[in-house]
């Protein structure tokens, strides 16, 4: 059983680990977790505020998880992804994939987060101690994300 | 229509929803480029994306009417 969350909530990590697994199918568990740090660009970031757009964030959260099922199979999926005023250290999102073998749980991950961040409607802004700044989307991300359109293991 | 705005252009324009009509994708920017005439890079297809009742379109000459939502933002920046 999949599940998507678009919260403002923290989440715990054992909790999706306990769901992932508790499928008898499951012989391989991949999760990801990324969390606000503390440098980016050359200045100290003290927290993060992420906006999103209700209802397209779902939606594409959900096509990015059913375009990884039919690529790889896949025993269940759980993303969750936060929005709102993050502090240093805070988690922001998590990916979890459960299937019968490791290296499409470590892809099928992957693919999800490089997608997630180039086709989800969110948007982070950094405080610093030198004021206030949104982030601009990489050329990498986009790189990220096209490496998966050339590749069908 | 429903015209939506997020993020740093949300912040730019001043602006989170603004009710329009436009046939299109490129005559819906062009409207808001004469809106905003100090704001039209950004609102530029090489710099806002737009969805289209909440679906990403790459496509300028897309038609649209009055029921839709469309939304314009930066390049997504999650994750």
């Amino acid at each position: 059983m999949d599940s998507i969350q678009v919260q403002r909530q923290d989440f715990n990590l054992a909790e999706e680990y306990h769901a992932l697994s508790r499928d008898p199918q499951a012989g391989a568990i991949a999760l990801f977790v990324g969390q606000v740090r503390d440098m980016n660009l050359g200045s100290d970031v003290q927290a993060l505020e992420l906006e999103h757009y209700p209802g397209m964030t779902e939606r594409s959260l959900q096509h990015i998880v059913n375009t990884a099922h039919q690529r790889w199979q896949l025993t269940s999926v759980r993303v969750i992804h936060r929005y709102g005023y993050l502090n240093l250290g805070e988690q922001i999102v998590l990916v979890g994939v459960s299937s019968v073998h490791r290296q499409s749980a470590f892809d099928a991950c992957q693919f999800i987060m490089d997608w997630l961040k180039t086709d989800a409607p969110f948007w982070k802004k950094e405080h610093t101690r030198d004021g206030q700044r949104w982030l601009e989307a990489k050329a990498c991300d986009q790189q990220a994300r096209d490496k998966w359109l050339d590749s069908h293991e | 229509m429903k015209v939506l705005f997020f993020a740093a252009l949300r912040e730019q324009l001043q602006c989170d929803a603004l009710e329009l009509q436009a046939t299109t994708v490129a005559a819906l920017r062009q409207q808001l480029r004469q809106r905003w005439p100090q704001h039209a890079d950004l609102l530029s297809a090489e710099q806002a994306l737009v969805a289209i009742n909440q679906v990403l379109n790459h496509d300028e000459q897309q038609s649209l009417n009055d029921a839709d939502e469309v939304a314009f933002f930066p390049p997504m920046t999650g994750g």
